[in-house]
């Protein structure tokens, strides 16, 4: 397809000359250049995947949990409106400890009204359809004065030198380009995180996540369900009903890795059986719905996000394990922390790419990052077992955690993406 | 002293103390250096230029270039970390230093960055026999290296156009400077080196007030700043026991 250049240039800009480059132009990329767009920040986003592809079923058929706070993101970035339609609210949370093909124990945790502190009225998230959230990006890049959303494209080489000269970047069309600062929103496996030489700690589980559509008979009523099973959580997330009328859910399931290629080879048939068997009856007859996907769990995390003129967000910077669905919320609080700081660097008429810059940055969110990655290792060990002692200790836990309320609202805040020092626009507010 | 390291001359200027910056030039740039207590420090000290700045002269501290046209001057301006961020938010802006090796970095650091500020190996006696005005002045984490500091804020205040404003940043005198700025910084954490500061040239913000007055100068502020070191940054606030800045204005 033809390249597209959504054009515009700030303040002294060229066409050879952006403040901001950003590698990568998914969910994450393309918010951190819309944020910094919005803010007369003249960016330049590289998408090597075809646009058209990417907001089609076949390429990512996958929904992502959008926490409170995400929300509010979105919504300051005038991104939510395109999206709004697709996103179903989630009402309910019931946290639940269970075996297969047993009921799921009576000592569970239930997030309701009560929880969702001082908004009783809001959703406590939203789950939506990662197409739709596509989507809606790319219409509110293309409204963006000062961003160029470059596809397919991608960087051939970058040289981002060490003293006070601008990053030179290389695209494949041959195009040369000078940049203050580049951002790696590449994904897990960073081309530009590697060549800076950024290690990663990794954590690997026997475990692996399945992803799909699931269709059921009965509505869901906005609940999603997060079901312990010993191989790990099964979680049913509500979404809004599909072009047929019919109610939808999606799916994660932990199971254990050697499990997960014969589960995926299963009929649709059979695969609903094997849902049935660990989730019950509750939503009505349960079946597969489009295609399945599975992920080796792992947790990773980069040493450090910052290097000379370079940070990375989001999944380059860490991967997380979906038990929590925090991976996009992760994301993206590091594009709101990142273009809180940019732009509040260049109003002090600082280079937004400067070592001290940057540090500020990763001193925002590396600690964050690191605080939610150990949550998640230790809900992880807490839960995939089946040992007798550590059941009954998770039970007691889940039904202290629900009759104390104030610790149940703390938890309820921290999943919702309300805790910490919030960027601004994690507040809703504008940069 | 070889032809490079000469330094100029006036009731400022403090030999030693320019030698000792001189043997650091290289090092202004440096995000770990020598001087990486003054680039954390800068962009608190930059947001109060801009604000009270813009304020003063009846612009939006929000806009693009809130200081666009403005005439700064900014006297001990070093390797030129206040110059270069006051020039991208539009200042006319001019850095003397009495060290010449400082000058020097400050120039082609600025060629680098593509930026024109204007920088002299001057002092601001000399600056100010050449006759030139300016609607800003600022002389930040420099009077406790001066040699005589009631002479430096008269000559600094006469280089301010009438209605023009003035901002100082120092150290107090306190027992608490005392350990902080130079117990904690110079020794324990070697954060600056040993010898940056002599606690006896530390002024008080009333003496400090006090010399501005005596340059003709009305004073409207004076705010404290104060360093939370599990986050690395510095904050305004009350606290003047360390770190203070004076804002004055003339007539």
């Amino acid at each position: 397809m033809a390249q597209r250049s959504v054009n515009g240039t700030a303040r002294g800009g060229d066409e050879a000359t952006t403040e901001v480059l950003i590698s990568g132009g998914g969910m994450v990329g393309l918010t951190l250049g819309i944020a910094l767009a919005g803010a007369g920040v003249d960016v330049v986003v590289l998408e090597p995947r075809d646009p058209a592809a990417s907001t089609d079923a076949a390429f990512d058929g996958r929904s992502s949990a959008i926490a409170r706070g995400t929300q509010r993101l979105l919504a300051a970035l005038g991104i939510w409106p395109g999206m709004a339609a697709a996103a179903e609210p989630i009402l309910d949370i019931r946290v639940s400890d269970g075996r297969i093909g047993s009921a799921a124990s009576r000592l569970f945790l239930h997030y309701g009204r009560d929880e969702r502190a001082k908004e009783p009225d809001e959703p406590m998230g939203y789950i939506v359809e990662n197409r739709a959230i596509r989507t809606a990006l790319h219409a509110r890049a293309a409204e963006m004065p000062t961003l160029r959303f470059m596809v397919p494209e991608r960087l051939t080489n970058l040289e981002r030198g060490t003293g006070t000269a601008p990053a030179e970047a290389t695209l494949s069309n041959g195009q040369h380009l000078r940049a203050r600062l580049v951002v790696a929103a590449e994904g897990r496996g960073s081309p530009l995180r590697a060549a800076a030489g950024i290690r990663m700690t990794a954590w690997d589980y026997p475990q692996s996540g399945i992803v799909c559509t699931v269709a059921h008979e009965a509505p869901h009523h906005g609940v999603a369900h997060e079901h312990f099973l010993p191989a790990g959580p099964f979680a049913l997330l509500p979404m809004t009903d599909g072009a047929d009328g019919g109610h939808r859910s999606s799916l994660v399931w932990t199971e254990r890795r050697t499990l997960v290629p014969a589960m995926l080879a299963l009929d649709d048939a059979a695969f609903g059986a094997e849902l049935q068997r660990r989730f019950g009856d509750s939503l009505g007859a349960l079946r597969p719905a489009g295609r399945r996907w599975s992920y080796p769990l792992s947790l990773m995390h980069a040493e450090r996000y910052i290097d000379h003129r370079l940070a990375l967000v989001g999944d380059a910077a860490h991967g997380i394990h979906p038990i929590t669905g925090q991976g996009l919320n992760l994301g993206l609080r590091d594009v709101a922390a990142l273009a809180e700081t940019v732009v509040e660097a260049r109003r002090l008429g600082l280079d937004p790419g400067e070592a001290n810059v940057l540090a500020r940055y990763q001193q925002w969110r590396r600690f964050d990052n690191t605080v939610l990655m150990i949550t998640t290792d230790g809900l992880n060990r807490l839960f995939s077992n089946d040992l007798a002692p550590l059941r009954l200790a998770r039970d007691v836990g889940l039904a202290a955690v629900n009759r104390l309320p104030p610790l149940k609202r703390l938890f309820m805040q921290h999943a919702m993406g309300l805790v910490g020092d919030l960027p601004r626009l994690i507040r809703g507010q504008a940069l | 002293m070889g032809e490079s390291s000469r330094t100029r001359t006036g009731a400022s200027v403090d030999p030693a103390e320019v030698a000792r910056f001189a043997a650091m030039a290289d090092d202004w740039w440096a995000p770990d250096g020598k001087f990486a207590p003054l680039h954390r420090l800068n962009p608190v000290r930059l947001r109060f230029i801009r604000d009270r700045a813009a304020a003063h002269f009846g612009r939006t501290a929000a806009a693009g270039q809130p200081l666009e046209g403005l005439r700064i001057l900014d006297i001990g301006c070093g390797g030129g970390l206040l110059c270069e961020p006051l020039a991208r938010l539009g200042a006319k802006i001019t850095g003397i230093d009495a060290g010449a090796e400082a000058s020097a970095v400050a120039q082609r650091h600025a060629e680098e960055s593509g930026l024109s500020i204007d920088y002299r190996h001057a002092s601001a006696e000399e600056m100010a026999a050449t006759g030139e005005r300016f609607d800003v002045v600022l002389a930040m984490e420099l009077v406790e290296h001066v040699a005589d500091p009631a002479a430096f804020i008269a000559t600094a205040a006469s280089l301010l156009n009438d209605g023009g404003v003035m901002i100082l940043a120092t150290l107090n005198r306190t027992p608490k400077a005392f350990l902080q700025a130079i117990v904690g910084a110079e020794y324990v954490l070697s954060w600056l080196p040993r010898g940056t500061h002599n606690w006896r040239k530390f002024l008080r913000p009333s003496e400090l007030a006090a010399m501005a007055r005596g340059g003709g100068l009305s004073v409207e502020e004076i705010v404290g700043l104060t360093y939370n070191p599990l986050t690395g940054t510095w904050r305004i606030g009350r606290d003047t026991t360390v770190n203070y800045m004076l804002r004055a204005s003339k007539p």
